[in-house]
């Protein structure tokens, strides 16, 4: 097992008479996308808040890249994260490029390289105008690019695509694919299911500040045994129903449509040999579709499962 | 232990100063200052029968009435903001991310802050003072010049004020009325209280305890620093009876005026170093 770069362990978090995070342990290795997802208010952004230092946990404890995030080299540490707070509230009155310089400073950045990071943002052209005249999306760039100042080493980025347009959020999602590729760990919490299925390397889902599940996803497919769906059409002429190819698959369903297309839905651990079966039948399908269960699957699976306990390592 | 890094400090304590520089704060309340003290300086004794200067001590004295009232105020007004402000806005939790200390966030906030008040009040008095300053021998002018120096003081010890305020209320809305309320209890009510105190006790009984009392509050100790020890404004005032030589020395003062400087900032820290 690699060692984490963000180790969290045994966290918990009080806020008067709600258990913000209660008991929560994972770890995130060097170079992966990771994804924290769960309902509003299921203790997401606390969370964020504990592994960044900005609240001090009531229990446990976090390093980030080896370090206690509140220890004596605090600066080390923060000077090598990036963060994107949910909503990132910049200064208004500065512009975008004084905005990055005043981030530099504070990291000791060469402020020569903020330059390169509006343009890589696609800010240049807005660099010198004041930041309240900039739209939402234009302000969540900005705030990624602050996020970037001094090559952080681990980001976090919290609901980091919201306010984005779908090629604002795709550029974003090539960017985090390149920082990948550069070896930088990623946290990321969002709402948006779709947009995370095929990027993230793995998930925690956070319920009640509780960690109800952590894993890739398609670990957490299987820990749920969601069924998987496979499309078959079969041409106009040929009668493809296959009933009585799949009399050996207990708890499998059939539903087929009025053009002839239709869909099995069969377990996990029956998906090769009903794709085998199909194949190998005296009329094949002329097309097959599987369809894993998607992301929003698995949390609205684990949303109706009673809450567990689960650690894992990523 | 935290090694502190004044760098970090001064780059915040810089933005603040700038902001308040581009926003025309500083030209804005050194205007202010300018025009009330040409103004007081003039026509300070108009209510005697006769306006135009009629000397450094007469002036400091009518000054010394308008500071009172205008400089905690403006103190106030500008501290109050300082962390709930960012706070509220949600840019706090990004600057608590950076490598900066709690402290140096702190202090670099008062710095950049008492800066602009800094700037404001020397460019304001100091021009005025240019004014003043013909026909008058050296050490009026450096009456004058120790008035602006406790006027920074007094300044600075209700920006502290404010930025405790600060860190503790919940919400601007909270911070600006606790602003308020302690300027009105400091600035108005707590000489009335006191002299409501010293009449009813007929000045006898807790003589001693009053003048003591006077400084448990940065603004009358910036009016006895610069009415009470000035030798004629005493016996005009005919308090030199009620001020024992002990309480209007001004090294004491002076220090009394720091500490009102450093103690609110060190409780601000004491509440915010807790993350």
């Amino acid at each position: 097992m690699k060692e984490s770069v963000i180790d969290v362990r045994g966290v918990r978090k009080r806020y008067g008479e709600v258990l913000a995070v209660d008991d929560v342990s994972f770890g995130v290795s060097a170079g992966r996308l990771y994804g924290l997802i769960g309902h509003n208010g299921a203790g997401k952004s606390t969370l964020i808040k504990l592994m960044l230092g900005l609240l001090a946990p009531d229990a446990g404890s976090i390093t980030i890249l080896g370090e206690p995030v509140l220890g004596p080299r605090f600066r080390e540490v923060r000077r090598r994260i990036g963060y994107l707070p949910e909503n990132v509230s910049l200064y208004d009155n500065l512009t975008g490029a004084e905005t990055l310089r005043f981030y530099a400073d504070m990291k000791a950045v060469d402020p020569r390289g903020c330059g390169a990071l509006l343009e890589r943002l696609q800010l240049a052209h807005a660099a010198h105008r004041p930041v309240r005249t900039y739209s939402k999306g234009m302000r969540q760039r900005l705030g990624f690019a602050q996020a970037l100042l001094g090559d952080p080493r681990v980001l976090f980025l919290d609901e980091p695509t919201s306010g984005l347009d779908p090629e604002g959020i795709r550029e974003f999602y090539r960017l985090l694919h390149d920082l990948k590729q550069q070896g930088v760990t990623v946290l990321l919490s969002s709402h948006n299911l779709a947009q995370l299925q095929d990027r993230v390397d793995g998930l925690a889902l956070i319920r009640s500040g509780r960690l109800q599940a952590a894993g890739t996803i398609q670990q957490l497919r299987e820990a749920l045994n969601l069924p998987v769906r496979i499309h078959a059409a079969w041409r106009p002429d040929v009668n493809g129903s296959p009933q009585s190819l799949l009399r050996g698959f207990g708890g499998c369903t059939i539903d087929t449509r009025e053009d002839g297309e239709c869909t099995i839905t069969c377990a996990q651990r029956d998906k090769v040999g009903v794709l085998s079966a199909l194949l190998a039948a005296e009329h094949a399908p002329r097309d097959l579709r599987v369809q894993e269960p998607s992301l929003e699957d698995v949390f609205l699976g684990y949303s109706a499962a009673p809450e567990q306990d689960d650690n894992a390592q990523v | 232990m935290r090694k502190f890094d004044p760098r970090l400090m001064l780059v915040l304590a810089r933005k603040e100063f700038w902001d308040r520089l581009r926003n025309k704060w500083v030209v804005a309340v050194a205007g202010i200052f300018t025009v009330f003290a040409l103004v007081i300086a003039y026509f300070g004794t108009a209510q005697g029968g006769a306006v135009g200067f009629h000397g450094m001590d007469v002036t400091i004295t009518s000054l010394v009435s308008l500071v009172i009232y205008l400089v905690p105020l403006i103190a106030l007004m500008l501290g109050y903001d300082a962390v709930v402000g960012e706070r509220e806005r949600g840019s706090l939790d990004l600057l608590l991310s950076q490598p900066i200390s709690r402290l140096e966030l702190l202090l670099g906030k008062y710095l950049g802050l008492a800066a602009a008040l800094g700037i404001s009040t020397v460019a304001g008095f100091g021009l005025v003072g240019v004014v003043l300053s013909y026909g008058v021998g050296l050490p009026a002018l450096a009456r004058y010049g120790s008035f602006v120096l406790s006027t920074l003081a007094l300044g600075c010890a209700f920006l502290s004020l404010a930025v405790l305020l600060s860190v503790k209320a919940a919400n601007r809305v909270t911070a600006s009325g606790m602003a308020i309320a302690a300027w009105f209890l400091l600035v108005l009510v707590y000489d009335l209280v006191l002299l409501g105190l010293m009449v009813a006790t007929s000045g006898q009984r807790y003589a001693e305890v009053f003048p003591a009392l006077l400084l448990l509050n940065p603004a009358d100790v910036f009016r006895i620093l610069n009415v009470y020890a000035m030798e004629e404004m005493r016996a005009l005032y005919g308090l030199a009876t009620a001020m024992p030589d002990a309480l209007s020395n001004p090294w004491l003062l002076g220090a009394v005026m720091l500490a009102w400087i450093v103690v609110p900032l060190a409780l601000a820290y004491r509440s915010f170093r807790t993350p």
